[in-house]
């Protein structure tokens, strides 16, 4: 009976990492404001995405923290199972849909899983690493926790643009990588840019007696990418991309060891 | 060595060879390799249809000076570990749809 049935607004926020315009669409208006926050600087004006999610919101108890994330293909549906969020997205429809409480932290992880299975088709990834953009070239600093990404973000000149102290995004375009910036933070807690660059070296982070810059041999390039890459899915088609994407990066990009000092000087060597 | 054995590469797993290491990664657990010269070799010649024991002859033996017998019982080690690591196929029978020959990517 038309008239009866209660009217449910649908609001909706198209948000753009590495031009690919994901839209999260909620019934509920705070939550709306939340995503606005997060991910100011990466909200579109451009109403059209590639990828379409239903946000789902449940109340506080939904919370399992104890249970690990899972990401498995069943029916060629992605599924995406963590004691805070479980989401489910078709490729080939490109639509989705995320049962979370309303907290950004859910959906940033969702985000974080969905654009590392659109860029491992592509040649592309996302590593665990601060960058940068410098006299028009990107670069790339990784490590595990601790190994300098904060520091050396934190010591970036007035030139140098950042994309993000935590996860870099990384596309193959044509023979080239470029990287771009992310909202995915580290322990600054700030955006980066929402820009992009040619990826001009990979330097793999130590903290040393002094700032020093040596070649790594292929091989190490590529087991040190692997292990910095993010990756989630238990599934052979994306490993071999993932393996692929790691070699052919080492084959085409620099990949060097940068000890440095925590002092900006070590920023003269890079650029 | 009494029975012949055969050797393919695994069809679930992605290689390649990055400066004079090759590594190889298992696409089922996603755990990753390097292989020494000998299984490098061993890994590249695996079609499935070469017998191991001509394989050790013809491309191990000359490469690091071995005595035959000796290779060959150390080839067979080497394939079973590969094998328990899902890296090579071993059979005592040729190995049907064997890999194509291996080519470095580029």
């Amino acid at each position: 009976m038309p008239g009866l049935a209660p009217q449910v607004e649908n609001y909706s926020v198209v948000i753009a990492i590495g031009d690919v315009a994901i839209r999260l669409s909620t019934s509920d208006e705070k939550f709306l404001h939340i995503l606005h926050n997060r991910y100011a600087g990466f909200v579109s004006s451009d109403t059209r995405a590639e990828f379409e999610f239903e946000v789902d919101l449940l109340p506080p108890e939904f919370n399992d923290l104890d249970m690990d994330l899972s990401v498995t293909r069943r029916a060629g549906e992605w599924v995406l199972d963590r004691g805070d969020f479980r989401a489910q997205w078709d490729p080939t429809t490109r639509r989705g849909s995320i049962r979370q409480t309303a907290n950004p932290y859910s959906i940033d992880a969702v985000l974080r899983i969905v654009h590392t299975l659109v860029l491992a088709k592509q040649g592309g990834f996302l590593l665990h690493s601060a960058s940068a953009i410098r006299n028009g070239k990107a670069f790339l600093f990784a490590g595990v926790s601790g190994a300098g990404k904060t520091t050396i973000s934190r010591l970036a000149p007035p030139d140098a643009t950042l994309l993000t102290d935590e996860i870099s995004y990384v596309r193959k375009c044509g023979n080239d990588y470029v990287a771009f910036g992310t909202p995915f933070t580290g322990e600054l807690a700030k955006l980066g840019e929402n820009c992009s660059a040619p990826v001009a070296a990979l330097y793999l982070l130590a903290q040393g007696p002094q700032n020093r810059i040596e070649p790594v041999a292929p091989a190490n390039a590529g087991r040190e990418l692997l292990a910095n890459m993010l990756f989630f899915a238990e599934d052979e088609e994306l490993v071999r991309w993932a393996f692929d994407a790691a070699c052919d990066f080492v084959e085409r990009v620099p990949v060097q060891r940068l000890t440095f000092m925590p002092n900006t000087r070590v920023w003269e060597m890079i650029g | 060595m009494n029975k012949k054995l055969y050797v393919a590469r695994s069809p679930r797993i992605a290689a390649r060879k990055l400066g004079e290491e090759m590594l190889v990664m298992s696409a089922q657990g996603s755990t990753l390799f390097t292989l020494n010269p000998t299984a490098t070799i061993l890994w590249q010649a695996a079609d499935g249809v070469t017998a191991l024991d001509e394989i050790v002859e013809r491309r191990i033996c000359p490469e690091f000076a071995v005595q035959p017998e000796e290779a060959k019982r150390d080839a067979q080690s080497l394939a079973e570990e590969l094998a328990k690591h899902g890296i090579l196929l071993v059979s005592e029978e040729p190995i049907a749809n064997p890999s194509p020959a291996f080519q470095e990517q580029r």
